[in-house]
């Protein structure tokens, strides 16, 4: 079944990439530095800039289609718990 | 006769109710991806409203996030259902009815470092249907905050009940573990990546619902029988998104999921944001959302004979459809003078018009077709929000 086969792959990926990242985390220098992020800060960058707006769409969504998950990480400082 | 009838007018509430705690192990895990920082102290007031197929479901939300101190921060929600249903299924085989859900949510988040921990609980009540939801997370930053990793896992039991049969007692398990990346790609470029795992366990169809088949011994040619779900799902689904900042103080977001399940549904969502400031107290933001997904494996409008199979379902939310989703929303924010104590507010309007068309889900109530060619069902909906924000 190719869609297991590709799961399993991107679990492989994401977990050798987060190891990979968490150890070598210190080696890294930040591309875009802190004083950069005045446009990411913005609220209107924000993944879900109302969390009670964008929670209740994700019930919505869920109640009505087959699928359901991933709709998380608010981003952006959201604050989605 | 009439036990069947109303047995089938509450079905629609029983789906709501699964979905629901599906939601709420989605909603549970979200985490913020600026995981050094707590979370936004803010009050939030929403009157929520959707209206589509013969289903009206409208009720009051509040928010509020409150800090404890510099490393601890807490927060509580209420949410009401009020539901009003003469749906397909319920204008199909029974009589109009009326429902309420009410939902609580309890959560703490703890600020160590880079690393945000968070924990919380959640109760969903129905008259016929109890779920408890538990939820942990962790969330990380990396790369001088340019990376986000966040993890976290939820469970949730559920006691199922049957208004129509007090001996009814059936319950369920859920479980969800969930991975997210978000990235820092350029000065006005952020990206998510998101891999989330669901498991169900125990009585997951729903006890009033039906499925049909052909009957050539009663007059109108089909007869009607309980669904059977299996026992179990796994599901996987992976989401990329991202949002870009246009030079002239704008953004543009684009988001993906790709969803497939042990019960053979696949789906897809696509969607694009944008959201233009103007002026300094306005804000309006349109999206276009499209979905798609095939059938469950054992789904079918209309079945050859009475238990045809081992698993039976004929729920329109497990057939071929697509929807097509076009929003609007509106913001305006202001300085509340009569709150000396806040910083500032926001009065909102967001409305959606979602259209879902059905491929193998066919409208019974129309009359002059023979058993099986029945037109397929469609419906539009309204999504509306109102809601009052105030940050402190």
């Amino acid at each position: 079944m190719p869609s297991l086969r590709f799961f399993a792959l991107i679990r492989l990926l994401g977990l050798s990439v987060t190891l990979g990242l968490i150890a070598g985390c210190s080696s890294i220098e930040p591309w875009v530095k802190p004083y950069e992020r005045a446009n990411l800060a913005d609220p209107i960058m924000s993944f879900s800039r109302d969390p009670i707006n964008a929670t209740y769409m994700h019930h919505v969504y869920q109640a009505r289609e087959g699928a359901r998950g991933a709709e998380g990480s608010g981003g952006g400082g959201c604050g989605c718990n | 006769m009439l036990v069947a009838l109303k047995a089938v007018a509450e079905a629609a509430v029983a789906v709501i109710n699964r979905t629901i705690i599906v939601g709420l192990i989605g909603f549970n895990i979200i985490t913020s991806a600026m995981a050094a920082i707590l979370p936004e102290e803010r009050a939030d007031v929403m009157y929520h409203s959707y209206d589509g197929g013969g289903i009206t479901i409208d009720g009051p939300s509040v928010l509020v996030r409150k800090s404890v101190n510099s490393d601890v921060s807490v927060s509580a929600q209420y949410y009401v259902d009020q539901i009003s249903s003469a749906s397909i299924d319920v204008m199909a085989t029974a009589s109009p009815y009326s429902e309420e859900r009410t939902e609580y949510t309890f959560s703490a988040d703890y600020l160590v470092n880079k690393t945000l921990i968070s924990g919380g609980y959640t109760n969903s009540t129905e008259n016929d249907y109890d779920a408890n939801t538990y939820f942990f997370g962790i969330s990380q930053d990396f790369f001088g905050s340019l990376s986000t990793l966040d993890l976290s896992f939820s469970y949730g039991e559920d006691d199922v009940g049957n208004v129509t049969d007090s001996s009814f007692s059936e319950t369920a398990e859920h479980r969800g573990f969930q991975f997210s990346w978000t990235q820092v790609v350029t000065r006005s470029l952020l990206m998510n990546f998101n891999y989330h795992i669901i498991t169900d366990k125990g009585f997951l169809n729903n006890p009033y619902r039906t499925v049909r088949y052909y009957d050539p011994g009663v007059s109108k040619g089909y007869s009607y029988q309980l669904e059977q779900y299996p026992e179990t799902r796994s599901s996987q689904a992976i989401a990329v998104k991202s949002r870009y900042f246009l030079s002239y103080r704008a953004a543009i977001g684009v988001e993906y999921r790709y969803y497939t399940d042990t019960w053979e549904i696949d789906a897809h969502n696509l969607e694009f944001n944008y959201t233009h400031p103007w002026r300094d107290n306005w804000t309006f933001e349109v999206k276009y959302r499209f979905y798609t997904q095939n059938a469950a494996n054992f789904y079918s409008d209309l079945f050859a004979f009475e238990n045809a199979q081992r698993y039976l379902a004929r729920d329109k939310e497990l057939s071929e459809f697509e929807s097509t989703d076009i929003g609007f929303a509106i913001s305006y924010e202001f300085q509340p003078h009569w709150f000396n104590w806040a910083e500032k507010g926001s009065i909102n309007l967001a409305w959606d018009f979602i259209n879902f068309d059905y491929s193998n889900f066919r409208d019974v109530t129309q009359s002059g077709y023979t058993v099986g060619s029945e037109p397929t069902y469609s419906f539009d909906a309204d999504v509306i929000r109102l809601y009052f924000s105030l940050w402190f």
